[in-house]
Order: structure tokens, then sequence, then C-alpha cells
């Protein structure tokens, strides 16, 4: 065995891949394929199921029908990866460069959600964001919000719920990517006369600000032009305090490969989530992920349900590829950049 | 040096909001992220009438007393633990094994396999889930494919394999090679080297690597929904209980489970800064 492998050094690299690879290709990448084939099938599960390309109509009755949780899934997906990126962010560039020796510590608090079950967290904020919970129960006793005003069962709560749970994988790459930075490159902009950015900083705030509460507003439905300029003006206030020279031209383009890398970790797994919704909302705000597995599991309607997972599959990855083209980076599959 | 111009009011306001706001702001995400683990543990306290465990009404230790006292509560929770023991165990070696071909080796194809790794990563559970079922369901005619513990298994097994490779190639990517040369020189073989050299110096990458593909397996509900059959693991056992009212004691094993699981973190940081305490050459890169 010694001395055949000595002979042949050029396959040692195969051996250790085989097994695993093996495993990923047998109960992953042939299962992604047999679904494709799923949705050209007709039958029932008592019959057994039967392969025409005829059945390619399944595709447009499915969109058709679905069409509706398609859109939201992308519209509430949308909402959380911003919401989590507005967040995420700051908390990223707050821990790497004010964390000091609490660092990892910090660091450990975001990702502690994680050893507890995923499920489990999604009922508590059933339990905090109830009718009567401890969050609504107090301002409708004061009178701030009408006594039947809900938050469970409207887009606020799944997109909440959604936010809540990918945070840290929004917060993670960004943290890596401010950490790893040379922290002299801003000293060195600063030397350079890289001041404040006024009155650039205000009105890139502003319209970023207006902007992205514009789109939050479209989402969830709420008044336009009030959210756009509630938005503006406190993306004015955060770009005229904190958005300076160095943070422009130093920082930003050194945190885009994390900014990147977390905004897909947070778009593709929301994209697909059903649980958020199952729980945190109602029949009205289901998502694709929903009828997937209604499809499955419930109804074992396998073709329609293989049809909807493929046309999602397939619109993630066409995302991911004009994202990537966008962005620019190819360190995404080797995971050097993140 | 040029005389500094006296700073502006926004220029101080800028540096006080600096100085302050981040840190209310750490403090108050992090509030955000842990209230719902610590009202999970708080309602393990309650004492509900009836199942619908959401309200508070009185303190009680009942629930921790009896932690199982739910009828399939406790084989629920054990099968969990038996699929998360057996596919960290198989993920890992799996894993590992591919993250030292891919740092250690340039051969043809590494691209590809690169991106086979990648590839479940960015995929939504649902759909690595329903892949896996349909394979099941085309594997004969009715009453097809049985789906039980074996088949939760295949899945966490294939979801772990990427999560693995990725948390030990990042641990590889600062090895120096020159230790293994040393040791080569000094007559060990390629089975000593690696065993007395590489593998000590892998080995906190690989254990950070088998504790997140035990927490990802134990906590797994989306794939596991599509490849369980009857099979009833913990997360399936709430999914199942949350229409009906989720009982006190699954609180209970949630707050446990968070405990240990933090608890087993500590331990391995503190084992691994006292290890630290080798020569500096070994620290730089263990």
């Amino acid at each position: 065995m010694g001395t055949l492998l000595r002979r042949h050094r050029g396959l040692i690299p195969y051996l250790l891949l085989g097994p695993g690879v093996l495993w990923l290709l047998v109960f992953y990448a042939y299962p992604a394929l047999q679904m494709f084939v799923s949705s050209f099938w007709s039958g029932t599960l008592e019959t057994g199921f039967d392969f025409s390309p005829e059945n390619w109509r399944t595709y447009p009755e499915a969109i058709d029908r679905y069409g509706e949780q398609f859109v939201r899934s992308i519209a509430f997906a949308g909402a959380a990866t911003i919401l989590a990126f507005l967040i995420g962010f700051p908390l990223a560039y707050a821990i790497a460069f004010r964390g000091g020796r609490y660092k990892s510590l910090l660091l450990f608090l975001v990702i502690a959600p994680f050893f507890t079950s995923f499920l489990l967290r999604t009922i508590s904020w059933k339990i905090i964001l109830g009718d009567d919970g401890i969050v609504l129960a107090p301002l409708k006793d004061l009178g701030i919000v009408d006594s039947a005003f809900r938050v469970l069962a409207t887009p606020i709560a799944v997109v909440s719920g959604i936010t809540y749970n990918f945070l840290p994988f929004m917060t993670l790459p960004i943290y890596v990517a401010l950490e790893k930075m040379d922290k002299r490159l801003i000293e060195a902009a600063q030397d350079l006369y890289a001041g404040p950015w006024r009155p650039g900083g205000t009105i890139a705030g502003a319209l970023f600000g207006a902007g992205t509460f514009a789109l939050l507003a479209a989402i969830f439905g709420f008044d336009l032009l009030v959210f756009a300029i509630a938005g503006g003006i406190g993306g004015a206030i955060v770009g005229t305090l904190f958005l300076s020279e160095a943070f422009l031209r130093v920082t930003l383009p050194l945190a885009l490969p994390g900014v990147f890398a977390g905004t897909l970790l947070t778009f593709i797994p929301a994209m697909g989530d059903y649980v958020n919704a199952a729980l945190l909302g109602n029949p009205s705000t289901n998502m694709i992920g929903n009828v997937i597995q209604s499809r499955f599991l419930t109804n074992a309607d396998y073709p329609t349900a293989a049809a909807l997972s493929f046309v999602l599959m397939a619109a993630i990855l066409l995302a991911v590829a004009v994202y990537a083209r966008l962005l620019g980076t190819e360190s995404l599959t080797t995971g050097r950049g993140v | 040096m040029v005389a500094a111009p006296r700073p502006s009011l926004l220029d101080r306001l800028a540096r006080a909001v600096d100085r302050y706001v981040l840190f209310v702001f750490i403090g108050l995400t992090i509030l955000y992220l842990i209230l719902p683990v610590a009202v999970m543990a708080l309602f393990s306290f309650n004492d509900p009438v009836g199942r619908s465990n959401f309200a508070w009404r009185s303190f009680t230790l009942d629930a921790w007393l009896s932690p199982f006292g739910v009828p399939g509560l406790e084989a629920a929770v054990w099968t969990s633990v038996r699929i998360a023991f057996i596919s960290t165990i198989v993920a890992t070696a799996l894993g590992t094994l591919i993250a030292l071909a891919l740092v250690r080796y340039r051969f043809r194809g590494s691209g590809t396999a690169n991106l086979l790794i990648f590839l479940p990563m960015a995929t939504p559970e649902i759909i690595l889930g329903a892949s896996l079922l349909t394979m099941f369901v085309a594997i004969g005619q009715p009453p097809f494919f049985p789906l039980n513990e074996l088949t939760i298994l295949i899945a966490h097994i294939m979801f772990n394999i990427s999560f693995v490779v990725v948390t030990v190639r990042a641990r590889l990517a600062g090895f120096d090679r020159n230790l293994e040369e040393a040791a080569m020189d000094l007559g060990a073989n390629e089975w000593t080297t690696f065993w007395k050299v590489t593998f000590p110096l892998i080995l906190p990458g690989v254990i950070a690597a088998a504790l997140l593909a035990f927490s990802l397996s134990i906590d797994d509900f989306v794939i596991t929904n599509f490849t369980a059959g009857r099979t009833v693991t913990f997360p399936m056992f709430i999914w199942g209980a949350q229409r009906i009212g989720i009982p006190v004691q699954v609180n209970v094993i949630g707050t446990a489970i968070f405990v240990i699981a933090v608890g087993f973190v500590a331990l391995t940081t503190v084992l691994q800064s006292r290890s630290a305490g080798r020569p500096a050459r070994l620290r730089m890169v263990a």
C-alpha cells in the first residue's frame, strides 16, 4: 500500500476526496437531477409516477397558481436581507473596531442563539409579539396602540422572524472582512487628508435611507412618502456623523466581500424559508416554501412541488450569478475571501 | 506640523456619537439576539394551565424535575442525539479528508470539487430536503423507499460535509508545511508525520467542525421534515406539538441543550488557549 501510494503520488488527493465527493454526488447532485425529472411526472403516490416530456405544462400551471407566493418570497426575503444588513453592518463594524478585548465574547454572543433550537426561538417570538404579550400589552394599556392592533399574522411578523433568524449569517462575514483589514490603512488615509465627507455623506446617507425605507414600505404596504421622508432624515443624520472619506474609500471597499457573502447567506435561506411564515404568519403571508412543503408532504403532489422547487433553485442560481457579476468576486466558492 | 483647525461642533458631535452610540448599539442588538433564548428559558419554569405555554402564570420547577414527563419526548430527544452523533462522526471524517486534499494538493478537478462543496451551502434547505425526497420516492414503484432514521442520517451527513470542509480548510490555510518536512527529514514516514505533526495541528479545526456539525444536525428541522417518514426527532416533536401547544418540558430540553452547548464551547476555548502554551512557532499555526 505504501509503495503503491509512493509510486502514484498523484492519486492521493483523489483518494482523500473520493468518499466525501461521492457522498455529495449521490445525495446532493443526483437528487437535484431527479427533482428535475420528477417535475415531468404524472400520477399519484398510490399508483406510482410516470415520466413524460408532455408534462412540461406543470410549469406554467404551477407558476400561474403560485406566482403570488413566489413574488411574496422575493419581497419578504429582500426586506429581511435589507433589515439584516441595516442591523448587521453597524454591529459587525462596532465589534470589529470598538470591541477591544471583548471582541471574542461579543462575537460569541452574536452566534449564541444558534445553540438553541431554531423552532423554539421562533416560537419565543410568537410569545413576545403575541396580541397580549410583553410588547403589545403595555402599549395597549397606555393607549399608544389600538387594542385590535396585532403584529402576529402580518408580514411584519414574518419578516422580523426571518431577519432575526439570519442576522448572524449577515453579521459574521462582514465582521470577518472588517476584522482582517489592516487598521493602519485608515490612519494612512487620514494622514493623507481624508477627513469628514460633507456634504457628500449627508446626501448619500439621505438618498440611501430614503431609498431603502421606501422599498421596505412598498413591501409592507406602508405609506411610501412618510417612510421615504423618515428614512431620508435618518440616513442624513447617520451619513453626516459617520460617513467619512476614509470610510468611503478604505473601509467600505474592503468590507464588500463580506457584505456580498452576508447578503447571499441571508437572502438564499430566506427565499426557501417556510417555518417563520408558518409559525408567525397566516395563510395570506404564505411563501413559496410553504407551498412546496404542503404540496410535497400534505398533498403528495410531487410533480407540482418538484417544478416549484426547480424554479426556485434556478431563480436563486440566476440571482447569485448576476449578483456575483455586479460585485465581482471569485473568492466565494473557494471561501478565501470570506 | 500644520496647526489643526479647531474641530467644529459637527466634528465633536460625531466623535461623541462614535464613542457612545456604537456601544449602545452593540448592547441593544445583543439583547435582541438573546431575548428569544431568555424567553424560552423563562417559560421552562412556567406553570401553565393545559398545554398552552404562551402566557406567564407562576414559577414552578415541575418540568425540570420531570424533563421527559411527556409521552414521546424522551424517544425523540435520543433519536436526535443518535443521528447528530453518527452524522457528525461520518461528516467530520469525510469533510476533513476533502479539506486536506483541497489545501495540500494541486490536482485536476479541484475547481469542480470546490463547486460541489459550495453548492449545498448555497441551496435552500427546503430544496435539499425536497430533492432527496424525490430521489427516495423515485427508487422503485409503490410502496417506495422507506423513510426512516437511515434516510435522515444520509441527509444530515450530506449537508454537514460542506460545513466541515469550510471549517477545517480555514484552519489548514495558515498551516506551516515546514513542520511536516522537518518531521520527514528527521526520519518519520508519511503516516507517522500525519499522526504526530499534521493531525495535532489541525485538531482544533476538526473539533470546531465537529461541534458545528453536531449543532446543525441536532437542530435541523427543514431537511429532516422531508426525509423522516414517521421518525420523530426533537425538532419534529416540537413541530408536531406546536399546533396543540408546546409542553413546558420542550422548553426544559431546549434550555438544557443551550446550556450544554455553550458550556462545551467555553470548555474547548479554555482548553485551546491553555494548549497554546507550546513553543512559539507552533502557537502561530494552532
